[in-house]
């Protein structure tokens, strides 16, 4: 068992260093930062000397090397665009990026599943069909049509949701700040969540109802109909509960991508989080931000994926078994 | 509970002859695609972040939206008589920091010195500067290296911060990318001006206060009492968040929701010229061209090619379809409120594409030829839209384009690299002085020292270069505008260029208000009014 967490913990490692690479190789193509640091007159032989000073006229690899060596160190450096340390840019914004992955999570997963569980039971029924449609239109529309659509309706024509911010928000302890504890926190929340959460919200209704239709044929259902048990008993009791066991490992596993892909959910609503930070930088050429926004995301998917594989060595015994025989 | 008492009825009648002297005063939300950087005033020369500082600190001088420069902490100057290099400013008296420091002469030579130091990004302004300093309380000496005629343009540019705050603080110095540290001005703030900074979170809000001691209230109407600043970097977010009412006024007005913003009910949108013009330069001395299918020969070094191609774009067009209206096609690259600028020179010419055509034949390019075309895709209003059409105007004469857009991150490496790596490339120019100087030396000069880093044309003319470097010397002010008149008169006929248009920019803003272009595109709210509702 220790071999193979070690293992794992290496094969992560490698994993993060690729990701830096690949990271790396590619900001030498998103153009030159000095240009974005210096106003539009400064001279050229100043330009130069701020180029060498920050080291980019260096060789790929000695840069590559200083950054690792720096990022091992939880060194991610100073923003060229605010001259604000890296660690507390990322930090100052996560607790808006973890609030509203987290707001899509708990909506994807409180609308999706009673809606699979419905489509499932009541295949013919009209509502299922509407359900169908709207979990369709989930998957095929982008994001960014949806939270502009959303905006249009809630904000402009009803007027009864705000169109973007985090409305007010409470400062819990040194650096976490919530949206959650006032009217306008939460308003605000709406209508991001659900643009972020519905793609996730039509994946887990169509694995419920997939997986909830392939358990309603399986035989210990059969008996337990046969038994004379309540059809209310034995859907909720019986079917439902071992439908969930896969429907909470995609969820859980999705959580990482609902953080990734909320760029641009937060770009649409002007969410003060990370990704619209990381967007940004992007355009101003920041590196030093994209790296950390980039090793930042590998790490949370590597953490959920050893996270899951982990887990999955304890909670079976075969994969411990194989595992041991390599 | 008697006092108590007497304490609630004065507080009730206070609050009530508050709201009674403030029927027109309320809290403005103002809307634009990008935050500022930072707060601290010599920290960086962006446009976003002189917009949001200039409420909170002021410089010696201002410009209103015109351009117009005028008086702000410094009533009047001049150019001592006995001495053409020395500028003496004097100050306005009685002028508190919004921590209740006095304003003195001493504040004026600290901010001009840190304005100077290598890690400012105003420095630029100043670089003619040898000495700022103080006379008495209320006097100040700026001394020059040689006689510089201009240099009250750039006061504007220059704002004035707290001496004894910055000390205390650990300000001295402006904000350095270097240094580790994050400046206390960065996020604080301590000026002269209308607001008073109450909160800032980056990227969220940055939250003002109107600032009731305001030494110069008598001249400003002064209207809102609680200036909130949002960036929301969405265009459709922007406008919906301005037709919902939840901002009051939105600057980066996409030009394809004014027609729209402008039916809609209780909005209105105001619109003028920018100070930038939009325009196209190539190489025009290179001895060969990579990009190009003429082998041994630099087709735009012919003068009549480049007039040719000139002749070709159809700037009404370009105006009427790429920019629906939001423009003002031009022959010069010279903003209109530029000292040197003539309606003469500003007269593009009509399009021809026979003549130009005949042009490129007496030139030698019968069939015309093929090159390359840089263009950024997020510096200026439609600029690749700009391009596209060019390319196909360009083609119509017979020159194929091959259209190569970036980012301008990308973009602007390619113009400034010592050689150029471009040959063909649109760029925008806007002129903070206010003064053709400014373009001759980054446009027109060669590149030598100091000058001509944005002239990636290659022109190299040795009488236009010595005449430019004369304007920075001269003091007699006619002298100086009649070498100014030679030098374009010469340049239009060289056509280094090829113009396209000054940018226009339009407002749009709830209709209680009336906000006017402003054409450094740095509104000044203080001048607000409000209108009834």
């Amino acid at each position: 068992m220790f071999a193979f967490i070690l293992r794992r913990l290496f094969q992560s490692l490698i994993v993060m260093l690729s990701v830096a690479l690949i990271a790396f190789a590619m900001f030498r193509f998103v153009g030159d930062p000095v240009n974005q640091i210096v106003s539009i007159d400064t001279p050229q032989a100043q330009v130069a000397e701020i180029r060498r000073s920050l080291g980019l006229d260096d060789p790929f690899l000695v840069q590559f090397a200083r950054y690792i060596w720096n990022a091992a160190r939880l060194e991610f450096g100073v923003s060229y665009q605010f001259r604000l340390p890296v660690i507390s840019l990322l930090g100052e914004r996560a607790p808006a990026t973890l609030e509203l992955a987290l707001m899509s999570a708990l909506f994807s997963l409180v609308v999706g599943i009673p809606m699979g569980v419905y489509t499932a039971l009541k295949r013919e029924s009209w509502l299922a069909k509407v359900f169908q449609a709207v979990s369709l239109i989930g998957i095929s529309l982008p994001t960014f049509l949806i939270g502009i659509l959303l905006i249009y309706l809630f904000s402009v024509t009803l007027g009864v949701l705000p169109s973007f911010g985090r409305g007010e928000v409470v400062r819990l302890g040194s650096w976490w700040t919530t949206g959650l504890l006032t009217v306008s926190g939460l308003k605000a929340l709406v209508l991001p969540s659900i643009t972020l959460g519905l793609f996730q919200m039509t994946l887990i209704m169509r694995l419920v109802r997939a997986e909830m239709l392939e358990v309603l044929r399986a035989d210990y259902i059969k008996f337990a109909r046969a038994r004379g048990l309540k059809t209310r008993a034995v859907h909720f009791g019986h079917a439902l509960k071992n439908t969930l066991v896969p429907v909470i490992t995609i969820a859980g596993l999705q959580l990482g991508s609902i953080i990734a892909f909320a760029i641009i959910t937060e770009t649409v609503f002007q969410w003060p989080g990370m990704g619209q930070l990381f967007l940004r930088s992007v355009q101003n050429v920041d590196i030093p931000i994209m790296a950390a926004y980039l090793m930042l995301i590998s790490f949370l998917f590597v953490t959920i994926n050893l996270a899951v594989d982990l887990l999955y060595a304890a909670v079976d015994p075969r994969l411990r078994a194989t595992v041991g025989a390599h | 509970m008697k006092p108590r008492f007497l304490t609630l009825a004065a507080a009730l009648l206070g609050a009530s002859v508050l709201a009674l002297g403030a029927a027109d005063a309320r809290p403005l939300k103002w809307a634009r695609s990008g935050d500022a950087l930072t707060l601290d005033p010599h920290g960086q020369n962006e446009g976003p972040t002189t917009a949001l500082n200039q409420h909170i600190y002021e410089g010696l001088t201002e410009r209103d939206h015109t351009g117009k420069l005028g008086p702000l902490l410094a009533t009047s100057w001049r150019v001592l008589p006995n001495d053409p290099t020395t500028w003496e400013f004097k100050l306005q008296s009685g002028i508190k920091f919004h921590d209740g420091a006095p304003f003195t002469a001493d504040d004026v030579v600290f901010s001009y010195e840190r304005a100077m130091q290598p890690t400012s990004d105003f420095k630029g302004y100043l670089s003619s500067v040898e000495k700022v300093s103080k006379v008495d309380d209320l006097t100040v000496h700026i001394k020059t290296k040689g006689p510089n005629p201009l240099l009250v343009n750039n006061t504007e540019s220059i704002r004035i911060l707290s001496k004894a705050w910055a000390e205390k603080n650990n300000a001295v110095k402006a904000q350095d990318f270097k240094n580790k540290e994050e400046n206390f001005a960065v996020r604080n703030a301590n000026g002269t001006g209308p607001f008073i900074l109450v909160s800032r979170e980056t990227d969220v809000k940055t939250v003002m206060k109107r600032n009731d001691g305001y030494w110069n209230k008598a001249k400003v109407p002064l209207e809102v009492t609680e200036l909130t600043f949002v960036p929301i970097k969405q265009d459709a977010t922007r406008v919906a968040a301005l037709l919902s009412g939840e901002v009051d006024f939105v600057q980066d007005v996409p030009v394809q929701d004014i027609a729209r913003l402008k039916s809609a009910p209780k909005m209105r949108v105001t619109s003028g010229a920018e100070n930038r013009t939009i325009f196209f330069g190539m190489d025009v001395a290179s001895a060969d061209l990579k990009g190009d299918d003429v082998q041994g020969k630099n087709p735009f070094a012919d003068k009549r090619v480049r007039q040719a191609l000139n002749m070709a774009i159809n700037r009404g067009a370009i105006q009427r379809v790429v920019m629906r209206g939001e423009s003002v096609p031009t022959g010069i690259i010279m903003p209109p409120f530029v000292n040197g600028w003539t309606k003469e020179l500003d007269a593009a010419p009509a399009t021809d594409v026979a003549k130009a055509k005949a042009l490129l034949a007496e030139a030698g390019y019968p069939n015309g030829f093929s090159t390359t075309l840089h263009c950024p895709n997020d510096r200026y209003v439609n600029d690749e839209g700009i391009c596209q059409a060019a390319v196909g105007m360009f083609g119509q004469i017979g020159v194929k384009v091959n259209l190569v857009s970036q980012s301008k991150s990308i973009h602007f490496t390619l113009i400034q690299k010592n050689p150029p790596e471009t040959e063909f490339y649109l760029v925008g120019w806007g002129v903070p002085t206010y003064d053709s100087d400014y373009i001759f030396s980054f446009m027109y000069h060669s590149r030598t020292g100091s000058r001509g880093s944005w002239n990636a044309t290659g022109y190299k003319d040795a009488e236009i270069d010595s005449m430019i470097q004369s304007l920075s010397q001269e003091i007699d002010i006619a002298k100086r505008d009649a070498t100014i008149s030679k030098i374009w008169t010469k340049l239009k006929d060289e056509t280094i260029y090829l113009p396209i248009h000054h940018q226009a920019l339009s407002y749009a803003m709830n209709s209680s208000l009336d906000i006017p272009v402003d054409v450094a595109n740095s509104p000044k709210l203080k001048m607000v009014s409000f209108k009834g509702s």
